[in-house]
């Protein structure tokens, strides 16, 4: 199994870093400058969804945890990271069914430190919910977490002096410019690139792949999985409240099982234990999901007519999971990641005719 | 709460209960077999509540032969979808078809709301089921009573087929060994088929009562009863039809119950069934009726 290979050329590889992160900011610049408010928006959703593909892909691909709860903790950093962000006035016009909880008015805190606190409270909540459930293993953990996810939904939904009820939230300030999204995705890579690169990234990978073998080498296993699972709530939790603030406006329906598996969709198409993957499938996934959008509208080719079909989206879109997963189980990268002794390699290799690997 | 009231909770909770147990039976059955959550259980539910509206409220057929395409209907869509997104995946690791089963339900969902549309429908009752009448000083209606009796008598069927027949002694020993029984000249395929069968045809059944007592149909209607039933047949002993059963009335008498005694708890209804579903993983994970199931190593 091929994952971070060993850096044989550090000071090219650094080099290409720095030019390859160069040109996405100046294309970031230059999105900012000459595009339209939806495709920005695609975009931003691309790095946010790449930073939950992540996150998920931590605990399921690269620890072997099938959780089905992403949507719940997801939820978790998007209100408390609005409730962080609403002004008091806006707080205080809101709540119609209830009246607010006095002590949340008060609160407010700059658009970062909400996004932390979401992410702390997120793993917080996902740290409570892994002592207990990860005694559990396979699909029952899936089933487990499924549960705690729908369990925070329905909380959220009753709860309505702390957030509002089923109305939700609304008129949350947008902070999530690109540069906020991808330089978000980019602390993502960086932490999970050199988590997995570290002997932490060897236990998990171990606990994932025999738990047994793991345990005779003295892994407390247990203990991994609980912070490996924490990590990822945490990322979900920053995810969550980004996504939040990019719509600009919550409410517990957003966060339906059906949010988790658009996510699995993404590192599944990508590649499950992939960071790569992770970044490829959120590309992939999310651009489909937005152009299939012309299959619920009405098309006109010549003089015929076709009506669009509401809908359909989500009938291809299931139907291309299950090819994937079918056809390609590994997904695009499989296991193996970008690396740029891979692409030199791989150009070597074109270049010189295809003879030596 | 007086004693009358307290019998028409328990009917209540004895119809939602025993809902639960019937669809619990084709979770923990296919589970049993394959180690499989079948997501899409839930969803061949819905299909067998919206077959028997299409028929007899749409197309006017007589409530008969409504009830059996539907039952017909729901089961040839099983058998699809353990033919198309299961089979291929038989020697795939077992998280690879709990993803195929994801992604069926979620087919399934979506290609019903665009054929059928989102709206919610009203089913039409029939009279003859919803003349109340008084037993004892409870109001009752007689669809309230046949819910329970149907499941019953459909379950005490199964449990005959399972322990006295041929095609009941295959399944049992696919639930041990898989590789064994096809070395004994089992048709495994054929099997594995039949008990996709028998689970969509008494989901099917229970959709239609749900469509009955519940009166309206939706394409998401199969999504909280199917995970419920899946959390009733854990909580069961999955692998076990009467833990299954077992395992829906508890569920049943819980929600309806907690809600009776405590009504302003009626907002986390839904919550109940997850905790309980933690509750018996934490304690027991086998559930009550399971037997063990040990990892290979």
């Amino acid at each position: 199994m091929s994952t971070l290979p060993e850096n044989k050329n550090p000071v090219r590889d650094n080099a290409m870093t720095v030019v390859a992160t160069a040109l996405l900011a100046a294309f970031l610049w230059w999105a900012e400058g000459h595009l339209d408010g939806y495709k920005i928006r695609i975009i931003n959703l691309i790095a946010i969804n790449a930073i939950l593909g992540l996150s998920l892909n931590l605990i399921y691909g690269m620890a072997g945890m099938f959780s089905l709860g992403h949507a719940g903790f997801m939820a978790i950093g998007a209100y408390v990271s609005a409730l962080l962000i609403l002004t008091p006035e806006q707080k205080t016009a809101m709540w119609i069914l209830d009246p607010i909880a006095p002590w949340l008015t008060g609160i407010h805190a700059p658009f970062l430190v909400s996004l932390l606190a979401a992410g702390l409270l997120a793993a917080l909540f996902g740290w409570l919910v892994a002592l207990p459930v990860l005694r559990l293993g396979g699909d029952y953990l899936g089933i487990a977490t499924l549960g705690f996810s729908e369990i925070i939904r329905i909380l959220i939904t009753n709860l309505t002096p702390i957030t509002n009820g089923p109305l939700g939230l609304k008129g949350i300030p947008s902070h999530t410019s690109l540069w906020m999204s991808y330089g978000c995705l980019i602390a993502a890579l960086a932490c999970v690139a050199r988590l997995m690169r570290s002997n932490f990234g060897n236990v998990i990978r171990a606990v994932r792949d025999d738990e047994i073998a793991a345990k005779t080498m003295g892994i407390n296993t247990y203990s991994t999985r609980v912070l490996a699972f924490t990590m990822g709530c945490f990322g979900g939790g920053v995810g969550g409240a980004l996504m939040g603030n990019l719509i600009t406006t919550i409410d517990p329906k957003m966060f339906m099982i059906t949010q988790t598996y658009s996510l699995l969709m993404i590192i599944v198409v990508g590649g499950l234990g992939s960071i790569t993957g992770s970044v490829v499938g959120s590309i992939l996934v999310t651009t489909m999901l937005e152009w299939l959008r012309f299959v619920e509208n009405p098309v006109t080719i010549g003089s015929l007519e076709i009506p669009g079909i509401p809908g359909m989206r989500m009938v291809i879109f299931s139907v291309l999971l299950i090819a994937v997963i079918i056809f390609r189980r590994e997904g695009i990268m499989g296991m193996s990641e970008f690396s740029w002794d891979r692409l030199f390699s791989y150009r070597n290799r074109v270049t010189r005719g295809g003879g030596a690997s | 709460m007086n004693l009358n009231l307290f019998m028409q909770h328990f009917i209540n909770a004895l119809g939602l209960g025993s809902l639960y147990g019937l669809i619990a039976i084709g979770y923990t059955m296919v589970y049993g077999i394959l180690r499989l959550i079948n997501f899409a259980h839930g969803d061949i539910f819905m299909l067998g509540a919206y077959f028997v509206f299409f028929a007899t409220i749409q197309y006017k057929l007589p409530w008969a032969l409504g009830l059996a395409i539907a039952v017909v209907g729901a089961t040839l869509c099983g058998l699809l979808v353990d033919r198309i997104a299961y089979r291929p995946l038989r020697d795939a690791p077992r998280i690879s078809a709990l993803i195929s089963a994801i992604g069926v339900s979620f087919f399934i969902e979506n290609i019903s709301i665009v054929i059928f549309s989102g709206m919610p429908r009203p089913v039409v009752q029939p009279p003859s089921l919803m003349q109340a009448f008084s037993l004892g000083g409870v109001r009752l209606v007689p669809l309230a009573l046949m819910v329970p009796a149907i499941s019953f008598v459909l379950v005490a069927a199964l449990l005959w087929m399972v322990y006295r027949t041929k095609p009941g002694l295959a399944m049992r020993s696919i639930s041990y060994d898989i590789e064994t029984t096809r070395l004994m000249g089992v048709s495994v395929d054929r099997i594995i088929a039949l008990t996709f069968a028998i689970g969509s045809a008494l989901a099917a059944v229970a959709g239609i009562m749900w469509a009955l007592r519940y009166p309206r149909v939706e394409p998401l209607m199969g999504i909280m009863p199917g995970f419920k039933a899946f959390i009733a047949a854990v909580f069961g002993g999955i692998g076990s039809i009467p833990g299954a059963m077992l395992g829906g009335l508890s569920l049943g008498f819980v929600e309806i119950m907690s809600v009776a005694f405590f009504p302003n708890l009626s907002g986390f209804k839904d919550a109940f069934a997850f905790i309980l579903l933690i509750a018996i993983l934490l304690i027991k994970p086998t559930g009550l009726m399971g037997e063990k199931l040990e990892d290979k190593i």
